[in-house]
């Protein structure tokens, strides 16, 4: 069934009979072609590509839970390509186009906003990695601006700068970053890999790998062994978990990291707003919800939730920039678990399994990243490639030296 | 969180630095022949398990001692503290 | 207008009348009102509009719980958007404002929404505002923007101050109804150090709202005497307005305290509100209940609101919001309603209870096995349509409707670890459930255990086993007797039919679009809720949840429980973000860090720099200069030419002591360190364990066994973890110990020419600092101005003949003075980060830029100093082959071909001729800046092969900037290549 204004007035008038399921749920099947594990945006997008893109016919999303119930449906919904390596921005720019035509791909409205996003200045120095940063999202094909504290102040009138103990000296902006309904997403994803015949299996947790000779030939789960050409795994802040079923160590930790948000207000954010002097970033949402976060909290947790001192930390920021949202009341906080890797940035790469693939080490960027690690997942267990975007993200650059360590912060995790 | 210091007793967390896996005082030895593999496996793999974790807290705001907490990290129990120097020496480290 | 719906009695002052406004109407009201209570006193019911529809609503509830009245408070800079009428405390001159509405509350132009609600159920925008793609920020968004969210900001900033403050308690009791009551009686009479903490401003809780008595005592009277027992406790703290808002790790609680929200103003010197972090031992939860509604077709007009509610203002606030009311409730407890509004004068038109075996009404009409099927009223409720057990409707005129549902225990706190509820079939609704917080015990209703003498003996009992364990003997106060009657209650969630029946009200979820996520598989609670937006407003669905839930089971066939169950996330009430900052706002969002010569640079007119927490002169401008490079250029000359002065006391320093000092020192650089002399300076580098440059600075020997370490301003604190953690976790056997003296010494950079003459005038004589007894890189404990203690070190970042001296930092000011004095013949020139930045750039050092934290020491061309011949941190990893590529970037100088151009930093370097793309990026451009000395643009850059590159023409591109131009490869060191100053 096509979604589309002219239906949604016509159930409208007739009573809503018509709308079916968004999804079927699938039981599983014995065997498929590919198995994908984590029923999570990249998980959902992987299946749909695979189905789009590559043709693949019997195809499986395994969910331990409910779908888009980890992290695509706990974040901060920002989408932007405004990385500075070379590792990284090509794969960033290339997820940012694909959100750019997602709502018509998929036929699903993720209200992709493009309201843009805007990094603060306060150093010197910031302002010249800032610059390092905007061209090297040039040099990719991305849009990046310099942004003057005036031109900051006539979007942000009531941004603090004449009380600030660290100067706003400018920002960089890229205007077509933004802001997606990220539920949406998960459950856009899933009605169209639904509609290729992806079958998509809710509350079917993997336990183990069946492995033979050195190949990956299924999982076993909560419903029974399922067998497979081939293995995705693609579970986010529990991949160490479920990789250990292979054996495997990872270059990954699992940390929390806790989101906020407000009552409904009237709008008063135009965009996403990043504050580096202390720890905080904010857009409004659709509904009129301040949507905002920080840092991890920085310890190892698979709780999904967090503690006060980072609550306290990241409101304290808030209050830096905007002093006016003193009377703005924190409706609601959670926590999501991270899959923080080594040098910040995502692995997508066959391991040392036949058959088994991995996908994960998103940080706290794996919400913008959806479209396109789907595509890159889905382009290698098809084609045992690495997409060209994608082709950094090895698990053995650590062991060559070849680290794609954005921030510089080096081999530990809750830095990035 | 609270961190019970050996020495100085129940300390808030926001105290402390954290910096990950307490297996980090097993530094290999750099003589072995096969030292770039250990340094590797040492410097970018992790158990990362979901359950009780042994890690280094640093008492930045307090005494400067790291500790060893082991904390469980579904629950974020936390069932031992022990001083880092400790435990490496007991674990064979010396100079 | 006159309090036309104000009743007799309540716990109200009478003896005052004060006045507030809503909308453009002053009212009056009495201390001890609420604003809702006041303006329902008014004869106001209507007090808003929702979210969707923009449906008129007034209060469903009487407390925190509320989902409709919710308005902007005050004005101006103080408005307060989305504020519960409900728990406003009313104060003389109150204002308060209708919000998503326009132009008026009783005429909404959006609720045209409600019209063509059809076209709005859930989901909707899922579905369309696809086509065409640029349509959605242009037009769609734009539109839903504006037609969402509630309240508005003000736009000014807050001007009420909050604090931050920590308690410690052996007891946390949250709640202080009954059983919070007796159980703090028995925790404070048996010694324990408690905190009673309640949102309300008057203890009791629903003593406060009910007219049962306990023992010979009214119920308020008992509360009111229990908490002032309370109060002649010194080990008990009651807090009234006082929110415990979140249950965290390891027994600490987050706790809001109004401190001036009923008040017009914060007094002088005092907060609005006080975020308190709770450290207890135990805490006991005695949160009670919150009534939830029956969903039924047009449930949400203003009038028709809980039971439990009416009475609570009819017998607290002695106010109805009308004269003639109807009940509606599938339990005993909504019967209390007719008794206790009849008995206040309220005329009772009918109590509509959903079982057939009713209860008799005692001078009211009881429709036993009905229901209400309708209501009308648009701004207001007029009547209700109830259909009776056989089926026939009739229509009831009533200006209220009090729903009773049941009670849902507050089990909120008890999911902010790893709690979730579980369904408990006897009460039909969920009670606290799995792996409570540490150390908290839910007693009273908020346990599913409803009747006052279960909530005074529960509470107490908990209590007194808390002392115990806690090794106190625990004391039983004398508890009165109270009620005891079961509960009475069928479940009836919904009236079947219902076409347009809420089941969230803030967010206007209604039956129908609850059975259309199931329809599209949206089943899962979570589903259900993100799908719908049940539950996801101000109110965090407490009265809306369980009857989603309800609802889903219903048409999935399935049972509540196995639909999910009702999670809460903190905050408990939505708190000001203004609370959780404190005072970390504006200039004291972060400490400042001053230096020592911080006065006597303000004194000189210096335009200082942020440098992490620390501000530093940046530059002195003198009169005459008009742009800050005239004055940068003539600092930068003037200690070239003769002497310059710069305070460098923010860099970090770490005294190294103990008999492995030195053999410590070489695990930490990567350069050798073992043999270095006494009365030696080295450069020192460090590597971080995974082969990247860490930070750079010098180690001084003072003794054999004593070294000091300097670090970047910027990597002092890690630094210093750093070596703690070698210290303490790599190396425990050392002799050797670490303490950071970064505040204990002021530290000045005095360089040029004539460095040496200056210092000679402070140095005292017996030390010896020629050329020859204090060589390039000598440093020595001495004494200056006659016996005062200092260090004396011969370093130069600037490339010149340069020394830095440190002092005890008490005599940091008198030394900035005394050397500019002494430097006066000299023409001694004070000289700011800026020219410190142009001098070390000028000479090819790195700085911050460079070490990125992610070059190494081949990338900075000091490939060779690592040493092979020992182990230190870092070295292995540092041999990794990506790490050595014969491509790896080198840090080179770059000059413009054309003088005149600048070579700003952030620019990228592409090979003359290739594209300009990231493919052929050969480089970036790290720092750079005027030299004055050589009269042209100079930079550091990082470039492929830049080693062998010396004199290549390279194209400088920063499209973000606009620049675009050719520069030269040079050497990076623009200034006395061969170190002849720093030696002379």
């Amino acid at each position: 069934m096509r979604y589309s204004g002219f239906k949604v007035i016509k159930e409208a008038l007739t009573g809503h009979r018509g709308w079916g399921p968004a999804w079927r749920d699938a039981a599983p099947q014995s065997s498929y072609d590919y198995v994908i594990i984590g029923g999570g945006g990249h998980g959902l997008a992987t299946a749909y590509y695979l189905a789009k893109e590559f043709k693949q016919a019997r195809i499986a999303v395994l969910e331990k839970g409910w779908i888009g119930g980890g992290n695509v449906g706990r974040n901060t919904t920002i989408i932007r390509s405004n990385y500075l390596l070379d590792g990284n921005e090509p794969f960033y720019e290339f997820s940012l186009k694909l959100w750019e035509g997602l709502e018509q791909d998929l036929n699903y409205n993720a209200m992709v906003s493009q309201r843009g996003i805007l990094n603060l200045i306060h150093t010197d120095a910031q302002r010249d990695a800032f610059i390092r940063r905007g061209n090297a999202m040039m040099l990719n094909g991305a849009d990046a601006d310099l942004l003057t504290t005036a031109q900051i102040v006539a979007r942000y009138p009531f941004l603090n700068v004449n009380d600030a103990r660290f100067p706003i000296k400018g920002g960089l902006a890229q205007h077509r970053g933004g802001t997606v309904r990220h539920d949406a997403v998960a459950w856009g994803y899933a009605r169209a890999a639904d509609q290729r015949g992806v079958d998509i299996i809710q509350n079917c947790e993997v336990t183990g790998f069946r492995i033979e000779n050195g190949t990956c030939i299924g999982v076993e789960t909560s419903r029974g062994f399922i067998g497979a050409k081939k293995v995705g795994a693609c579970v986010a802040g529990s991949s160490s978990r479920l990789m250990s079923h292979a054996g495997m160590r990872l270059p990954i930790e699992s940390h929390v990291l806790q989101a906020f948000v407000s009552e409904g207000l009237k709008p008063v954010l135009p965009g996403v707003i990043t504050f580096g002097a202390g720890h905080f970033y904010c857009s409004q949402s659709d509904k009129g919800g301040l949507v905002f976060g920080g840092d991890i909290d920085g310890y190892n947790s698979y709780a999904q939730r967090g503690n006060l001192p980072v609550v306290e930390d990241v409101c304290e920021g808030g209050m830096a920039i905007f002093p006016m949202i003193g009377r703005a009341r924190l409706l609601r906080m959670w926590g999501g678990i991270m899959d923080m890797s080594m040098d910040g940035s995502p692995i997508i790469d066959r391991t040392h399994i036949g058959g088994l693939y991995f996908n994960g080490g998103w940080c706290y960027g794996g919400f913008k990243a959806t479209p396109a690690s789907g595509f890159a997942y889905a382009h290698l267990l098809a084609t045992d490639k690495p997409h060209p975007t994608a082709t950094a993200y090895r698990f053995d650059r650590f062991a060559k030296g070849l680290m794609i360590d954005e921030k510089g912060m080096g081999n530990q995790p809750n830095l990035h | 969180m609270l961190i019970n210091h050996p020495l100085l007793g129940p300390r808030d967390a926001s105290e402390f630095v954290y910096k990950g896996d307490a297996a980090l005082i097993n530094r290999p030895d750099p003589d072995a022949p096969d030292a770039l593999e250990q340094f590797i496996d040492y410097g970018y793999l992790r158990d990362n398990p979901a359950g009780a974790h042994r890690e280094l807290w640093f008492h930045e705001q307090g005494d400067r001692s790291w500790l060893v907490v082991t904390r469980n990290t579904l629950t974020h129990e936390i069932t031992s503290v022990e001083l880092a120097r400790d435990v490496a020496r007991r674990e064979g480290r010396s100079k | 207008m006159t309090q036309v719906n104000r009743l007799a009695g309540g716990l109200i002052d009478r003896s005052r009348t004060i006045s507030f406004r809503f909308d453009d109407k002053w009212m009056k009201g009495h201390p001890g009102d609420t604003l809702a209570s006041a303006l329902l006193a008014n004869g106001v019911r209507l007090m808003g509009r929702s979210f969707k529809y923009h449906r008129p609503r007034g209060p469903l509830s009487a407390g925190s719980e509320e989902p409709n009245a919710i308005v902007e408070l005050r004005d101006g800079a103080r408005r307060e958007p989305n504020t519960r009428a409900t728990t406003a405390e009313l104060f003389d001159g109150l204002t308060a404002q209708s919000q998503n509405r326009w132009p008026s509350l009783a005429f909404d132009a959006l609720a045209i929404n409600d019209r063509l609600s059809n076209f709005f159920a859930a989901g909707f925008y899922y579905k369309t505002f696809m086509w065409p793609a640029a349509f959605w920020e242009k037009l769609y968004e734009p539109i839903i923007r504006r037609a969402a969210g509630l309240g508005s900001l003000s736009l000014q900033a807050d001007p009420d101050s909050y604090d931050k403050g920590y308690l410690h308690c052996d007891l946390l009791i949250i709640g202080a109804g009954p059983a919070g009551l007796a159980a703090a009686l028995t925790a404070g009479e048996s010694g324990l150090n408690v905190i009673l903490a309640d949102e309300d401003s008057l203890p009791g809780g629903r003593l406060n709202a009910e007219t049962f008595g306990l023992g010979q005592q009214s119920g308020s009277d008992w509360a009111a005497e229990a908490t002032e027992r309370l109060a002649a406790l010194p080990n008990v703290r009651l807090m009234t307005r006082t929110t415990v808002l979140g249950a965290f790790d390891h027994g600490i609680y987050g706790a809001l305290e109004r401190v001036s929200d009923h008040l017009p103003v914060p007094p002088e010197g005092k907060p609005r509100q006080i975020l308190w972090r709770i450290y207890s031992r135990r805490a006991i939860l005695a949160a009670g209940a919150t009534e939830r509604p029956i969903v039924f077709e047009n449930n949400d007009r203003p009038g028709i609101m809980l039971a439990g509610s009416l009475r609570a203002y009819a017998n607290r606030w002695a106010a109805t919001p009308a004269p003639e009311i109807a009940v509606f409730t599938n339990n005993d407890d909504g019967h209390r309603t007719a008794q206790d509004l009849k008995a206040k004068g309220v005329t009772v038109a009918a109590v509509i209870d959903t079982r057939p075996d009713a209860p008799k009404g005692n001078g009211y009409e009881v429709i036993a096995g009905g229901t209400v099927t309708n209501t009308s009223g648009r701004l207001g409720l007029t009547k209700i349509e109830v259909t009776d057990a056989r089926g026939t409707r009739r229509t009831i005129r009533c200006g209220a409707l009090g729903v009773s549902g049941g009670w849902n225990p507050n089990v909120s706190l008890t999911c902010h670890q790893r709690g979730r509820p579980t369904w408990d079939a006897d009460i039909h609704a969920f009670v606290p459930g799995g792996t409570l917080p540490e150390g908290m015990v839910v007693v009273g209703a908020a346990n599913g255990r409803f009747s006052n003498h279960t909530a005074l003996t529960s509470g107490a009992d908990a209590a007194a086993q808390i002392a115990t364990e806690l090794g106190h003997s625990a004391t039983r106060p004398d508890l009165p007797q109270a009620e005891d009657t079961p509960l009475a209650l069928t479940p009836f969630w919904h009236v079947k039919g219902a076409k347009r029946a809420w089941v969230d009200q803030q967010n206007d979820v209604t039956a129908k679009d609850v059975k259309l996520a199931h329809q599209e598989n949206f089943v899962s609670v979570e589903h259900l809720k993100r799908y719908t937006t049940l539950g996801m407003a101000t109110d965090q669905g407490k009265t809306s949840n369980t009857a989603g839930l309800a609802i889903m089971a219903e048409v999935a066939g399935k049972s509540i429980p196995e639909v999910g169950t009702t999670m809460f996330r903190p905050p408990y009430t939505p708190t000001a973000i203004g609370a959780f900052a404190g005072r970390a706002r504006g200039k004291d969002f972060r400490p400042t860090r001053k230096t020592l010569s911080h006065f006597w640079a303000e004194e000189q007119g210096a335009v200082f720099v942020e440098v992490g927490m620390w501000l530093r002169a940046q530059w002195f401008p003198r009169a005459g200069e008009t742009h800050w490079r005239q004055s940068v250029d003539r600092e930068v000359l003037q200690t070239r030419r003769s002497v310059g002065i710069c305070d460098v006391t923010t860099l970090g320093k770490i005294d190294v002591q103990g008999a492995d000092a030195a053999a410590f020192l070489n695990k930490i650089y990567c350069n050798a360190f073992a043999k270095l002399p006494v009365g030696r300076v080295r450069y020192g580098l460090m590597l971080r364990e995974d082969g990247i440059a860490m930070d750079d600075g010098t180690a001084a020997r003072l003794a054999e066994d004593h070294f000091v370490v300097t670090t970047t301003t910027a990597n002092a604190v890690t630094v210093y973890r750093h070596m703690e953690f070698v210290r303490q976790c790599l190396c425990p056997d050392m002799d050797v110990q670490l303490i950071s003296t970064t505040e204990a010494w002021a530290q000045y950079s005095v360089a040029g020419p004539n460095a040496r003459k200056l210092l000679q005038k402070v140095v005292d004589p017996e030390f010896d600092i020629s050329n020859e007894g204090f060589p390039y890189m000598a440093c020595g404990e001495i004494t200056v101005c006659g016996g005062l203690p200092a260090r004396l070190f011969r370093i130069s970042f600037s490339g010149e003949l340069a020394y830095e001296i440190a002092v005890p930092t008490r005599y940091g000011d008198a030394m900035i003075r005394r050397l500019m004095e002494a430097g006066r013949e000299f023409d001694v020139v004070a000289y700011g980060t800026e020219a410190l930045g142009v001098m070390r750039i000028e000479k090819g050092h790195a700085a911050g830029n460079e070490l990125n934290g992610t070059t190494t020491a081949l990338n900075l061309g000091m490939g060779k100093i690592v040493s092979a011949n020992k182990d230190s941190i870092g070295a292995v990893l540092s041999r990794r082959e990506g790490l050595n590529a014969p491509d790896a970037l080198r840090l080179v100088g770059l000059r413009p071909v054309d003088r005149s151009k600048p070579v700003p930093a952030g620019a990228h370097l592409m090979t003359r001729g290739s594209p300009v793309d990231a493919a052929h990026d050969q480089g970036y451009v790290t720092s750079a800046c005027y030299s004055p000395n050589l009269g042209h643009s100079i930079a550091l850059a990082f470039l492929k092969s830049g080693d062998t590159r010396m004199g290549e023409i390279l194209r400088l591109v920063s499209p973000l900037t606009g620049v675009e131009h050719d520069v030269e490869v040079v050497s990076a060191h623009f200034v006395d290549p061969e170190g002849e100053r720093l030696r002379a």
